[in-house]
């Protein structure tokens, strides 16, 4: 009986997570398939990503999708930082309430948010830029990377700050030598998921950037509806490749940023 | 010269008085226990003179120091931890050092105390291991060497020994007993295991719902309790209540409910018709077997009831109608045959091993 559970979970598991990896492999095989049509049989051939290699727009939203992701995961992760110390150290009135208000953005589709964001610019006078779109993206990593340091900073020993204190350690040294590298594992977790939150996102960008500035999945959003070539295959693969390097990187230090100390 | 006196010190967990005017001098170079059960603000009391709490009232010096708005960091301590707060992302010599680099000490007289210290608690060869690599007897050695290497005014230690295996502990009291004499270091430890405080202690308080119950040296509290409270905390008391029918000779004689005369040598002055507890330590009973027909004071008869037997020693566990259940301690191999469950036996002790204490009971 206990054999036949366990062997059940593992038929079970192994069905969840080929539901979603085969269709990433059919893509990716596609990727590298001769047809323009995505037929089978395979015909191994490259001429996808030559293409992509000479496809300006292409290439120019995916060096705008990885810049506004660069620059705003640091952001929003520096931000959140802060938050998450004032958070775990600091009693104040409302706190919890606070904390219960990081939850709803992380479920609130992005797609609401970014109109709601919409009309809060334009009723505040501010056309569409750059700077909007950035700001658009700061404000859906900021709960995602507050949680992640949080659950890191809940799992650190809060005596080992009174300790340093004990040995003569004033508080900016201890947050430099204690806090600070006991925490960092969380700090990066964050930057690797606020990076994935903002190179993802289709909605906010779609609805914030400029006339001119586009970013990947609204490249590929708009490929597609304009009539599908398998170079969007190929960068798909790229961005697959990519983003799941970070992924396991990640995720072996943080564990979602709970690995104890 | 690290004397530390507390004086009308007070803390509060929201109704609840953790510390509750508190007055207490500990001696310069003296080994001195909280000693109390759980909630009994022993804990609190060594948080507030390490700084980690600040007293809403009274007055905490120490050396001739006033200390109580001085922050943790300035107040030259050294503190072990119930569960050792090491660092884990340091090393065990990078942890020890810690400390004398707050202090700004160069490296190279940093180095050679963190090699004294390793040598002096037996850690010499784990210098480059990380807290989780270690036993935790060597954590508990790595967390007492940190603590001592800044040779600081005052060691505070909150129940240090608490997280070790009974074996171990018993081999790190004796080590820290010594080591202490040998440093001289004033050192304020927190327990609740009174073997412990009677172990290592040179006096201690007894604490109860955030007062002090008894300050005394160990052994002296455990033979001459004032409460009844503190009688029962630091070992098995057999006590009897009743009223002062007979002052004689120094001696007051109880007459108990059920009727019995109970006598105890005392130097304070009593009244008759007074209500008194009279409490005999179960070492300073002696049991006989059979029963005993003289009518005479501290004699009562009854049955062995249960015998726990530890090795070296037997609890014997005795009923005597119309008293609560008493236990008589006895060496092991003591006595001649046998004795059984069961069984009738007399006991009697002598007025002088017996202690009159307040009739109050146990709240």
């Amino acid at each position: 009986m206990k054999h036949l559970l366990r062997n059940t979970a593992r038929v079970y598991i192994v069905l969840a997570l080929g539901f979603i990896y085969v269709p990433l492999l059919i893509m990716m095989l596609n990727a590298f398939n001769q047809s323009r049509i995505n037929q089978f049989p395979l015909v191994f051939d490259l001429v996808w990503f030559q293409k992509l290699a000479q496809n300006q727009r292409l290439i120019r939203a995916t060096v705008n999708s990885l810049s506004i992701a660069a620059f705003t995961s640091v952001l929003a992760t520096i931000c959140a930082t802060f938050a998450a110390l004032v958070l775990a150290r600091q009693q104040f009135r409302g706190k919890a309430f606070l904390q219960a208000l990081l939850l709803p953005p992380m479920t609130i589709p992005w797609i609401i948010l970014a109109v709601a964001l919409l009309l809060t610019f334009f009723w505040l006078g501010i056309s569409r830029s750059i700077v909007t779109l950035l700001l658009g993206h700061v404000t859906v990593q900021i709960p995602f990377a507050i949680i992640v340091i949080s659950a890191r900073l809940a799992a650190t020993d809060r005596t080992l700050e009174d300790a340093a204190a004990s040995l003569g350690s004033r508080p900016a040294r201890t947050f430099r030598t204690i806090t600070l590298p006991l925490m960092l594992p969380g700090v990066l977790a964050a930057l690797i998921f606020t990076f994935a939150v903002s190179f993802d996102n289709f909605p906010i960008s779609y609805f914030l950037a400029p006339a001119g500035v586009s970013t990947l999945p609204v490249e590929i959003y708009t490929a597609i509806r304009t009539g599908f070539t398998p170079e969007v295959n190929a960068i798909s693969t790229l961005v697959f490749i990519v983003s799941a390097a970070c992924a396991l990187v990640g995720g072996r230090e943080i564990s979602f940023g709970v690995r104890s100390a | 010269m690290s004397k530390v006196t507390i004086e009308g010190m007070s803390y509060h967990y929201g109704a609840l008085a953790a510390v509750d005017d508190i007055a207490l001098t500990i001696k310069d170079g003296e080994f001195f226990a909280l000693l109390g059960p759980s909630g009994s603000g022993k804990t609190t009391l060594l948080r507030l003179i390490a700084g980690f709490l600040t007293p809403e009232c009274g007055r905490l010096i120490i050396g001739d120091k006033e200390m109580q708005h001085v922050p943790v960091y300035a107040r030259d301590i050294g503190f072990v931890f119930q569960n050792y707060a090491l660092f884990p992302h340091l090393t065990v010599e990078q942890n020890i050092a810690f400390g004398l680099e707050s202090r700004g000490m160069p490296r190279s007289e940093a180095r050679k105390r963190v090699a004294d210290v390793l040598a002096l608690v037996q850690l010499i060869g784990l210098e480059r291991r990380r807290p989780a690599q270690l036993s935790g007897g060597q954590q508990q050695r790595v967390a007492l060497a940190r603590a001592i290497v800044t040779e600081p005014r005052v060691l505070l230690l909150d129940e240090p020994l608490g997280a070790l295996d009974r074996k171990l502990r018993a081999e790190m009291q004796i080590e820290l007993r010594q080591l202490q004499k040998r440093l001289g270091t004033t050192t304020i430890f927190v327990t609740h295991d009174q073997e412990e405080a009677m172990t290592l202690a040179d006096r201690m308080a007894v604490l109860r719902a955030g007062k002090i119950a008894q300050i005394d040296a160990p052994m002296h509290a455990y033979e001459y309790p004032q409460s009844r409270f503190v009688a029962d905390f630091l070992g098995v008391a057999n006590t009897f209540t009743g009223t002062v029918s007979a002052l004689e000779n120094g001696c007051v004689v109880l007459t108990t409910a059920a009727g019995d005369p109970i006598s105890a040598c005392s130097d304070q002055s009593f009244t008759i018709g007074q209500a008194l507890a009279i409490m005999v330590r179960p070492e300073r009973v002696i049991l006989q077997k059979g029963s005993d027909a003289r009518e005479r004071v501290n004699t009562l008869n009854g049955y062995v009831s249960y015998i726990s037997r530890t090795g070296a020693s037997l609890l014997i566990h005795v009923t005597v109608e119309g008293y609560p259940p008493l236990t008589i301690f006895e060496q092991n191999g003591q006595r001649d045959g046998e004795l059984h469950e069961g069984e009738n036996v007399a006991l009697t002790w002598l007025p002088e091993h017996a202690r009159v204490l307040p009739a109050e009971s146990e709240t």
